[in-house]
């Protein structure tokens, strides 16, 4: 257990805390996007920082692959959501 | 020695991100702007890249440092470019009101 | 007194990451908070370096900042609303108590997380997978541990991934036409293309031979030749180098196919699926990278596209293939 193990796990939990909590406001639905990505980079940097395992050791790969995959999934289900936003905006716009 | 002349060009290149910073925030206009961050930044990665060549010492990896630097110098000035002339036909479409 | 250096180095980078990430989320302009983001991505890659992980750090900086930031920066050039003045709220009793309920109530849950977290890694302290991934490394014919994981070890995990990726694009064509909104090319745009993208083509394919030995992959060479695409939707080529109807249903069904053809091999040869001969190992596994690198660049640039481009029912090419 190293010191800079339980700082980096801290800030990922912040991060998770403060992105959830902005996406449950009554903001944006770009800006609740944003705060999605925000929690889910904050649940990788605690993922890795788990593998984490000193200056001199190597880390543990396996945790790498899973932040790898979900790093492009996270993409994609971010331009499903865009994309979806886009036709609600349409179809607002032609009940006008 | 090598590394006490490393460790210049390092400082070298970090005033200059300084006074990139510094233009960013307190000049009053984008064009001039552009110019603070784009010079500043180039000269600033140039010595950055030219400190660490230095204290690399492998070909490779001062081959790659180096094509990262040209990379961010073409890349950084056409998008400067590109910003400019989108601020000068907003300003001119501003003052046909 | 090294140390020192580097608590003072992760204590600044936690601290600006931190104030980048609360930026974003509480700037009143929606671009704004985008290139905020883009610049937390930034940052995020450099705590990935400094947490030893630079096949993460690659595909962050391409697709969590780069390609991310690209697709929402377009998205809030959409959603643009005329900005109407509001009248001063008054301040209303519920949605302060509200507030402030779910701020304790989300604070609380940190803390109790937190502490978990802290608890958790005090029990455990032997080196867990590590071991076992060095010691079947040999076997895979590569050497960069985070591709003998992904491609070998786990390698059902990554093809049902790809398949996530495949219904991803599949819902977002299913949707509606990509946006219509681009500039006629200028000297500019067409200089910046004419060495921009053959470089990063160049840059993708080392990247993807790179990977069996030193950080790099698939997902990294991918996530390049989509910047490629994106770079070319950009400067004027409508679809963003994507090709015509049925080539396109080819190429985005490849990723996922590459696995399946080679586990239906390694079946009829009478091994389990995904249980590579060891001579066979390393080719095997670039063979699937090769095709899972331009499948998953396909599905990035139809994802950032955001909808069906033009040649997907293998419409007319334009002679003339820039914007008009």
């Amino acid at each position: 257990m190293l010191i800079d193990q339980i700082l980096y796990g801290l800030c990922g939990i912040v991060l998770f805390t403060f992105g959830l909590r902005i996406a449950f406001s009554p903001v944006h639905f770009l800006r609740r996007l944003l705060a999605i990505n925000v929690a889910g980079a904050g649940l990788f940097l605690l993922l890795l920082s788990v593998a984490y395992r000193g200056f001199d050791q190597a880390p543990d790969a396996v945790p790498h692959a899973l932040v790898l995959t979900g790093i492009v999934v996270a993409f994609s289900a971010t331009a499903l959501a865009v994309a979806l936003a886009r036709q609600l905006q349409n179809r607002d716009k032609e009940n006008e | 020695m090598i590394n006490l002349i490393a460790l210049c060009l390092i400082l070298f290149g970090l005033f200059f991100f300084i006074a990139g910073s510094i233009g960013i925030l307190r000049l009053p206009d984008i064009h001039s702007r552009l110019h603070a961050l784009t010079k500043a930044d180039n000269l600033g990665l140039g010595f950055l890249a030219l400190g660490l060549i230095l204290l690399s010492g492998d070909i490779f990896i001062a081959a790659k440092l180096l094509l990262a630097w040209l990379l961010v110098i073409a890349s950084s000035a056409a998008s400067a470019q590109l910003i400019a002339q989108r601020a000068r036909r907003r300003e001119r479409d501003v003052w046909k009101i | 007194m090294e140390n020192i250096a580097w608590s003072a180095f992760d204590v600044l980078l936690i601290a600006a990451t931190l104030s980048l990430a609360w930026a974003s989320l509480t700037t009143e302009h929606l671009r704004r908070a985008v290139i905020f983001f883009i610049a937390f991505g930034l940052l995020l890659s450099l705590i990935w370096l400094r947490l030893k992980a630079p096949d993460v750090a690659l595909a962050e900086a391409a697709i969590g900042a780069g390609l991310t930031g690209a697709l929402l920066l377009a998205a809030v050039a959409d959603h643009q609303k005329p900005i109407n003045k509001k009248p001063d709220q008054k301040f209303s009793l519920a949605d302060f108590v509200a507030n402030t309920f779910l701020n304790l109530l989300f604070i609380a849950f940190a803390i109790v997380f937190g502490a978990a977290y802290t608890f958790a890694l005090n029990e455990v302290n032997d080196s867990r997978l590590t071991d076992i991934v060095f010691q079947h490394l040999p076997g895979t014919g590569v050497t960069n541990p985070v591709t003998g994981v992904l491609l070998d070890f786990r390698a059902y995990d990554t093809m049902l991934e790809l398949a996530v990726l495949l219904a991803a694009a599949l819902g977002v064509m299913a949707i509606g036409k990509t946006r219509r909104d681009f500039v006629k090319p200028g000297d500019m745009e067409r200089g910046l293309s004419q060495w921009l993208i053959p470089t990063l083509i160049i840059l993708s394919l080392y990247l993807l031979w790179a990977g069996a030995n030193a950080p790099g992959g698939a997902f990294q060479a991918a996530a390049l030749l989509a910047a490629a695409g994106v770079v070319m939707r950009l400067t004027g080529y409508v679809d963003g180098g994507l090709p015509q109807g049925i080539w396109l249903r080819v190429l985005l069904v490849s990723g996922v196919g590459g696995f399946l053809l080679v586990s239906l091999i390694m079946m009829f040869a009478g091994r389990i699926y995904f249980d590579y001969p060891e001579s066979w190992a390393g080719s095997l596994i670039l063979l699937i990278e090769s095709m899972a690198t331009i499948s998953i660049a396909a599905t990035l640039v139809v994802a950032y596209l955001c909808g069906q481009p033009d040649t997907w029912f293998g419409g007319q090419q334009k002679e003339n293939k820039h914007a008009d």
